[in-house]
């Protein structure tokens, strides 16, 4: 049994690990689709431009204020994306605001590509995530072990600000009924912007976390991560937060036993095969609200 | 005024994209001289990943073709100078772009192609080349397949059976293993042709392959494979893979205290590799085409051409030490000009003819085609990465055992 346990630790360490920084992004993508009933394709990407920035700002600045920058510097790329690409769309077809979202995927991807000249970025090493501990046999860097605490803990923080707070309540409302909640009074372009807010920076923590685990920033890293976060997301319910989370740990505990169990070549094939069963079985997802909207 | 505004951003945003689209190819511009008139001038396709997986070798194999060019800007044909103009297309390291890589460099008119860094792109462009009847040098393509069964590709670098032996026989005899765990890219043809030359070696050589794994493309986190190789008890860790997915693995080795040595192949021949392995617990073995230190003359020419230009520095990885692929890529240009004398014009069909019969004594060593078109070769190169002084360490010229 101590021998199962020593040989198989690392796996459910990276698998609890990865899930958390999906489910991360994964919130973004879920708290999108709540309010504007728009899946976010460019999220994925906006991940990866943190990862960028923070190479960027570390080359001149101290480790400390780089990660507050790319931290604001990520709310803001959020925020002006929404501004620009998805609000002047608000009216039009939902197909429209999808297609503007590939596109915005697309400029940042080649934009990344362009600064970095198609060259890996190695992402700098933070102090304390980095440092490398022992747990009970198996060895990861500490980053290893945030992830899921600082992760959990930010979730919660968020479902109660969801809950309890006034701007908490203007999102339900907002994700409830679109019109009625403007005639309410609601500022539906300020709660809209919020949630862009929280959504980007969680997914500039999720890169924190991500590159100081696995630490080379190319144009399409966020593309995996970001397509993962999305299954997590349908897995748990698009709209819903803790269904999010979940399918998240699910989805990177169950990808790592897959590699732990020899079947390495199906990692991957098995999270998008949970994807069309998922849909095929209970579209809603684990904790989906029942609803006839269809994307 | 809405209009206006979505207008005005939409431009933006199309420029942005022009200018992602237009920055390679100004890259090539420079590299030529360009005040010749066209009927002077010979065109050399250069054919690498400027992005992408391998892009940062692509990067130091083109900037060998360029510092050759810089040498020798011009040939001599019957008695005619002409200009040579080196024109870039980046295959993005990517199989699915290499066709329409290779019909840009088509529509230029090359005399011949250079390139590609990574097997699986050649082999993917392989036949675009050919359909156009233009000859094609690999230059570091090492997987078989590149040259087999065409005429119109040729290599100078050695092949994956031999490099796989090569390294099944280091494996053995300096770092004393009997349990070997592969790991390489799904469907990447370079990766698992080493890694099944490598196992057949084995064999012979009385050492337990133990385990046998293939990533996904895009993938980033290796720790569960490291696991694999640590549960398995492997003494070594052979990962012939592309560069990105290289520094990834050292990182992870590292943080996840995996003291087994990694042993690779020549795509690991990189400055990034190396400085992913900075200050790090961990060993990495890899086998490559030339050892820093064997042509004074020309590396003292080439750190001069890097350090000369901010561009070129960034390119070759932000210092200005030599990549074996660079040297290859001076050899390949070299090669290519012997070619055109040797056909007396600049016609894609008289230099393919030509090929097979030239021979170039290069600064990797001396070229000569085989009947398949690739070159004669029998040694190989292994360094190690030195984690405090940010270089590669030579080891050994490694031959085959008999």
């Amino acid at each position: 049994m101590s021998e199962f346990i020593s040989s198989n630790l690392q796996y459910l360490l990276t698998g609890i690990s990865v899930g958390g920084q999906y489910a991360l992004i994964a919130i973004g993508y879920t708290m999108v689709y709540g309010i504007l009933r728009l899946i976010n394709f460019a999220h994925g990407d906006v991940f990866m431009i943190a990862g960028l920035i923070m190479v960027y700002a570390t080359a001149s600045l101290p480790i400390y204020v780089s990660i507050i920058l790319v931290l604001a510097a990520t709310v803001l790329l959020g925020v002006i994306i929404e501004k620009v690409a998805y609000k002047p769309l608000r009216s039009a077809p939902r197909m429209s605001v999808m297609i503007s979202a590939i596109g915005v995927s697309y400029l940042l991807q080649n934009c990344a590509l362009y600064f970095t000249g198609g060259l890996p970025q190695v992402y700098p090493e933070i102090p304390f995530l980095s440092e490398k501990i022992n747990v009970g046999p198996a060895t990861t860097p500490m980053v290893t072990l945030v992830t899921p605490v600082l992760t959990l803990a930010l979730v919660i923080a968020l479902v109660s600000l969801i809950k309890y707070t006034k701007v908490g309540i203007a999102m339900r409302a907002v994700s409830k009924d679109f019109e009625t909640s403007e005639l309410m009074g609601i500022k539906i372009n300020s709660v809209i912007s919020f949630t862009f807010v929280i959504g980007c920076f969680l997914a500039a923590v999720g890169s924190l976390l991500y590159f100081t685990a696995y630490n080379s920033v190319i144009p399409t890293s966020g593309a995996m991560p970001g397509l993962k976060a999305f299954v997590a997301a349908v897995f748990g319910g698009i709209g819903s937060v803790p269904g999010a989370v979940i399918g998240a740990f699910i989805i990177g505990i169950c990808e790592n036993i897959m590699k732990g169990l020899g079947w390495t070549a199906f990692s991957d094939a098995f999270t998008f095969v949970l994807l069309i069963v998922i849909l095929l079985v209970k579209p809603t997802g684990i904790f989906g609200e029942k609803s006839t909207d269809k994307v | 005024m809405k209009k206006i505004l979505a207008l005005l951003l939409a431009g933006c945003m199309a420029f942005a994209l022009c200018a992602c689209g237009s920055a390679p190819a100004e890259d090539a511009e420079n590299t030529g001289d360009e005040t010749t008139a066209a009927g002077d001038t010979i065109v050399i396709g250069v054919f690498e990943p400027l992005s992408g997986d391998n892009g940062a070798g692509g990067k130091q194999e083109a900037l060998g073709m360029q510092y050759a060019n810089s040498v020798q800007p011009t040939v001599e044909i019957d008695g005619k100078e002409y200009t040579v103009k080196l024109e870039t297309a980046d295959n993005e390291s990517s199989t699915d772009k290499a066709v329409s890589a290779a019909n840009t460099l088509i529509s230029k008119s090359p005399s011949v192609v250079l390139g590609t860094y990574g097997s699986a792109v050649a082999i993917a462009g392989s036949d675009t080349f050919a359909d156009a009847g233009i000859p094609a040098i690999g230059v570091t393509c090492t997987n078989p397949q590149v040259t087999e069964g065409n005429d119109h590709y040729f290599r100078i670098c050695f092949l994956d059976p031999f490099q796989g032996t090569v390294l099944a026989n280091f494996a053995k005899e300096e770092l004393k293993a009997t349990k070997v765990y592969c790991l390489g890219q799904l469907g990447n043809d370079y990766d698992q042709g080493l890694i099944n030359y490598f196992k057949e070696a084995s064999k012979d050589l009385d050492i337990e392959i133990v385990g046998d794994d293939d990533f996904p493309e895009n993938n980033s986190d290796f720790t569960s494979y490291l696991t694999n190789a640590k549960n398995a008890g492997a003494e070594v860790i052979f990962a012939p893979c592309s560069i990105s997915y290289a520094q990834l693995i050292v990182t992870q080795a590292a943080s996840q205290g995996i003291d087994m040595p990694l042993l690779a192949s020549d795509t690991w021949d990189n400055n990034t590799v190396l400085a992913a392995a900075q200050g790090k617990d961990v060993s990495v073995y890899i086998s490559t085409f030339y050892a820093e230190g064997g042509d004074q003359e020309f590396e003292a020419g080439f750190k001069e051409f890097i350090n000369s230009n901010s561009e070129n520095k960034t390119n070759n990885g932000g210092n200005d030490m030599i990549a074996a692929v660079s040297v290859m890529g001076y050899d390949a240009y070299f090669t290519a000009l012997e070619a055109l004398k040797a056909a007396g014009s600049a016609d894609p069909a008289d230099v393919m003819a030509a090929l097979p019969s030239v021979t170039h004594s290069g600064i990797s060593g001396d070229i000569a085609f085989d009947e398949t078109g690739d070159a004669v070769r029998d040694t190989a190169f292994i360094k190690t990465a030195n984690v405090t002084n940010n270089v590669w360490d030579f080891v050994k010229v490694q031959q085959i055992a008999q």
